[in-house]
């Protein structure tokens, strides 16, 4: 285990280099720069502007700058916000937080009834039910979530008058069911596309463990449906969706984008879009490392859990 | 058929198929899975169900099992497990006989067994699933059973997951489970089709010993001429869904009635020990000659201390003359499809060397033995998978040719040319390789390798997936191109009866390395080493003719002489 490991986290520091290499050069691709926004600026010369970037060092040779930004990255320093000047880690973690309850619920939310669903369109196939979840499936994935926190905003906030429409507490309140008011249809919308792709993927993977001989085997032993359901097709069905799963983990940073945007939640996905807008380099930088930071993570966790649950690889 | 049997007395008998007819749903080949079909397993004995693939042999035991699929159900027919009719029973019902009255065992043990559960706890689910006995007399049964099944170290083997064990041990572990609750019927579905020659002899021999030991009654399925000969009591031969003959087992081995059975008898491959005729043309034209040719597998990394090595191939040396067969047989693992692989250079050897025609291919590169390619054709195993389905048959075969060069027009010609040269309509130049059985598939994928005309075929495995009339076909073809052509052939196979058919030397490959070669005569014989005297006692059906161990001595001399 200890040499997988070691191995695996050689291979990811490779990986976070070359991301980073990629970042940081396709950023500063873009036209204008981050000081850009001052060129129209009446009040600002040009040497005013050159004394800016010298102060911020933005006049060196790009992979000067690089080294540089890398250099402090390992030594813990993430920069500061050309924005306001605040670090750049702590800007991530004020906003993590936010992420992290409205991803972490819609995931955990997807997970449930994915996994529900796909198990029974695969044991009740081409049944009513199977025909529906397909459908259902089908049409969550073609119409963009943005559009479904529209409607679900009309519907449940304008017509009905049952959660509000954005933000993540009302400011004066924050009591945890206020929190858990402002919760529920951000979530609810965000978890549509994962339900969706969830059940579909639970759906092959438990028809597959089903089509196995030893279901049939367990099925001569006289052992009863529902307790081959629960422990030999569920549990084989499981081991691909840990891949799955260890790979929706960074998309609790970057899945929010639109879905946080259109409920004004204090999120990652909203700090991205803002820091884009405003030539933000530092704090751009910093969220592509960590969303990468995140991917290498999430397929680690999911290889040491198959191992941990999957005899043949954990003893063989 | 149906009236020749008389109507045993329940006692006597533990499990009676009356007029069972099972069908199918619309659309299908044929309308019926089995057709009024009746036999019965008496008391304590085993009756073989015997039949080709489509036969419906496997149906009848899924019907027994009430484990048929949902689209496929009995229309009519009685089935009396312990005299109770069992046809239309609930589910529940059903499920409570499974495993308690009658158990089964599956082809392949690989993938019968749960891979996240141990073995003990997979032999404990059955007696659970009964509601049998507590945690702690299921756990001290299951050891027991371990024990009685013949694994060993059963303190280890409980806590053990399937991937650890061998085949042979999983099948036992299959049959572990099956005995658990002492059930009176026994449902083997090929239990050893899947297992090496002497792990087949050995299963057998636990089967048959447990079912004396318990006085069980075992329904055995097979399409092995060669096992029913080892343990049958009674016969069933099915054929395309109905009962063509049934009877002792004698009877029906010794004078088949039945001209389907007279004909599957007949294409067993049997254990000839009668060296081959060699080709009159033949001049002694060195083809191969591999020496001390060696593979090593690594895998894993060196760099973390985890490599893996195993020498696959391991210092092989032999020559093969133009017109001649050499066999290569080897139980699962002995590297002889290693070997195969290295001689057409689908792999780069690690040492040795691989004279063809005189000129040595171990070293070249790629580009280099591009233009010998056409030289050296392989015939592969399964005729499903060897042939792209998206192309014709006509394309299959002139690809090759035209990419060395052929104008399409000749190789088109030659195409039509050897298609009906193999038995085939020259019309299945148009069509697609699923519109095919798979002995014409096979039949295609010879002509593929003929193509180039070639001067060494190598065939792995090449009947194996085949049923056994398909097979004696095939292989008759494979002779007679070869005295056509004078083409040389490595002919690999687990089978050794069916080298026994068609080659003129064989040589035995145990663990990478060649234990022993020579003529069919000293191989079957005369077996030189102890390992080879292990595989050829371990063939199902006997020994070559029949013969006691003295008198196949004197055989070999006579053959001695005469050839």
């Amino acid at each position: 285990m200890s040499a997988f490991l070691l191995n695996r986290l050689s291979q990811s520091i490779v990986l976070l280099v070359i991301v980073s290499i990629i970042g940081f050069t396709v950023l500063n691709l873009m036209p204008g720069g981050p000081l850009a926004q001052f060129g129209l600026d009446p009040g600002m010369t040009q040497k005013d502007v050159e004394r800016l970037a010298a102060q911020l060092g933005l006049n060196r040779p790009l992979w000067i700058q690089y080294l540089d930004w890398a250099w402090r990255l390992i030594q813990g320093d993430w920069g500061h916000s050309f924005r306001d000047g605040s670090a750049v880690l702590a800007v991530i973690g004020r906003h993590l937080l936010a992420t992290l309850l409205l991803m972490g619920t819609s995931t955990a939310l997807a997970i449930a009834a994915g996994t529900w669903i796909g198990i029974r369109g695969a044991t009740h196939r081409y049944s009513l039910f199977d025909y529906c979840a397909t459908v259902g499936a089908m049409v969550a994935l073609s119409v963009p979530t943005f559009w479904f926190g529209l409607i679900g905003i009309y519907i449940f906030t304008l017509k009905l008058g049952w959660v509000p429409a954005g933000n993540m507490y009302t400011i004066g309140d924050g009591s945890v069911l206020d929190y858990l008011h402002h919760l529920i249809l951000p979530s609810l919308v965000l978890s549509l596309v994962h339900v969706a792709i969830w059940s579909r993927y639970m759906r092959t993977a438990t028809l597959e463990a089903l089509s196995q001989d030893f279901v049939k085997t367990a099925r001569a032993k006289g052992v009863s449906e529902r307790r081959i359901l629960l422990k030999h097709v569920v549990g084989n069905a499981l081991l691909p969706m840990i891949t799955l799963a260890g790979m929706q983990l960074p998309s609790i940073l970057t899945g929010a984008l639109v879905t946080e945007t259109v409920f004004t939640w204090p999120g990652m996905g909203r700090l991205f879009l803002d820091s884009l807008g405003y030539s933000d380099y530092p704090m751009v930088m910093g969220l592509l490392i960590f969303s990468a930071i995140l991917v290498v993570l999430g397929n680690l966790i999911a290889d040491i859990v198959i191992a941990t649950v999957d005899p043949r690889i954990r003893l063989g | 058929m149906a009236s020749g049997i008389q109507v045993a007395s329940p006692v006597d008998v533990a499990l009676s198929v009356r007029e069972l007819t099972v069908s199918l749903p619309e659309g299908m080949e044929r309308a019926y899975a089995v057709e009024n079909i009746s036999f019965d397993l008496k008391r304590g004995q085993i009756l073989c169900i015997i039949g080709e693939s489509g036969s419906g042999k496997s149906v009848t035991a899924n019907a027994i099992m009430g484990l048929l699929p949902k689209a496929i159900r009995v229309s009519s027919g009685a089935i009396h497990l312990d005299g109770m009719n069992i046809v239309g029973l609930s589910p529940d019902k059903l499920r409570s006989l499974r495993g308690r009255v009658v158990s089964m065992i599956f082809q392949d043990p690989l993938s019968a067994l749960n891979p996240l559960m141990t073995v003990g706890a997979q032999i404990e689910e059955v007696m659970a699933a009964h509601d049998v006995g507590t945690p702690a007399s299921r756990r001290s049964r299951a050891m027991d059973l371990l024990v009685e099944v013949g694994l060993p170290d059963p303190q280890l083997m409980y806590h053990q997951y399937p991937f650890r064990l061998s085949g042979g041990q999983r099948q036992r572990v299959m049959i572990a489970m099956a005995l658990a609750l002492e059930p009176a019927i026994l449902i083997a579905d090929e239990p050893t089709t899947a297992l090496d020659v002497t792990t087949q002899a050995q299963i057998l021999q636990l089967i048959r010993d447990i079912q004396r030991r318990k006085g069980m009654s075992v329904m055995f399925i097979t399409h092995d001429f060669g096992v029913v000969a080892e343990i049958a009591d009674s016969v069933v031969v099915m054929e395309k869904g109905q009962c063509v003959e049934q009877g002792g087992a004698e009877q029906v081995l010794k004078s088949p009635s039945h001209l389907y059975t007279r004909r599957l008898i007949a294409a067993v491959p049997h254990l000839t020990g009668k060296n081959r005729i060699p080709l009159e043309t033949a001049e002694k034209i060195s083809i191969l000659k591999v020496e001390g040719l060696a593979k090593t597998y690594r895998s894993g990394s060196a760099l973390f201390g985890t490599q893996r090595i195993v020498p696959a191939v391991n210092g092989v040396t032999f020559d093969l003359t133009s017109g001649r067969t050499l066999g290569v047989v080897g139980e699962s693992g002995s590297g002889k499809s290693s070997l195969g692989r290295l001689l057409i250079k689908l792999m780069e050897c690690d040492g040795g060397s691989i004279l063809f025609e005189g000129r040595d291919i171990a070293g070249l590169s790629e580009t280099e033995f591009r233009s010998l390619r056409p030289k050296i054709q392989m015939i592969f195993q399964d005729p499903f998978a060897s042939l792209n389905p998206r192309s014709t048959v006509g394309h299959i075969l002139t690809v090759g040719p035209v990419a060395h060069g052929t104008a399409y027009r000749a190789a088109a010609e030659r195409a039509r040319e050897l298609l009906s040269h193999v038995g085939l309509d020259t019309g299945a130049f148009d069509r697609y390789p699923h519109e095919f059985s798979g002995g014409q598939r096979q039949r295609i994928g010879i002509a593929r390798a003929l193509m180039f005309k070639p001067k060494l075929l190598i065939a792995d495995e090449a009947v194996s997936a085949l049923d056994v009339s398909i097979q004696a076909q095939i292989l008759k073809l494979l002779d007679q191109i070869q005295r056509e052509t004078g083409v040389s052939m490595v002919f690999i196979t687990h089978d050794l009866r069916v080298a026994s058919q068609i080659c003129d030397e064989i040589a035995v490959m145990h663990r990478g390395q060649i234990i022993e070669r020579g003529p069919p005569s000293q191989i079957f014989l005369d077996p030189k080493s102890s390992y080879t005297r292990e595989l050829v006692a371990a063939i199902p059906g006997g020994q070559p003719g029949s013969m006691s161990q003295d008198e196949s001595r004197l055989g070999h001399q006579r053959q001695g002489e005469t050839l």
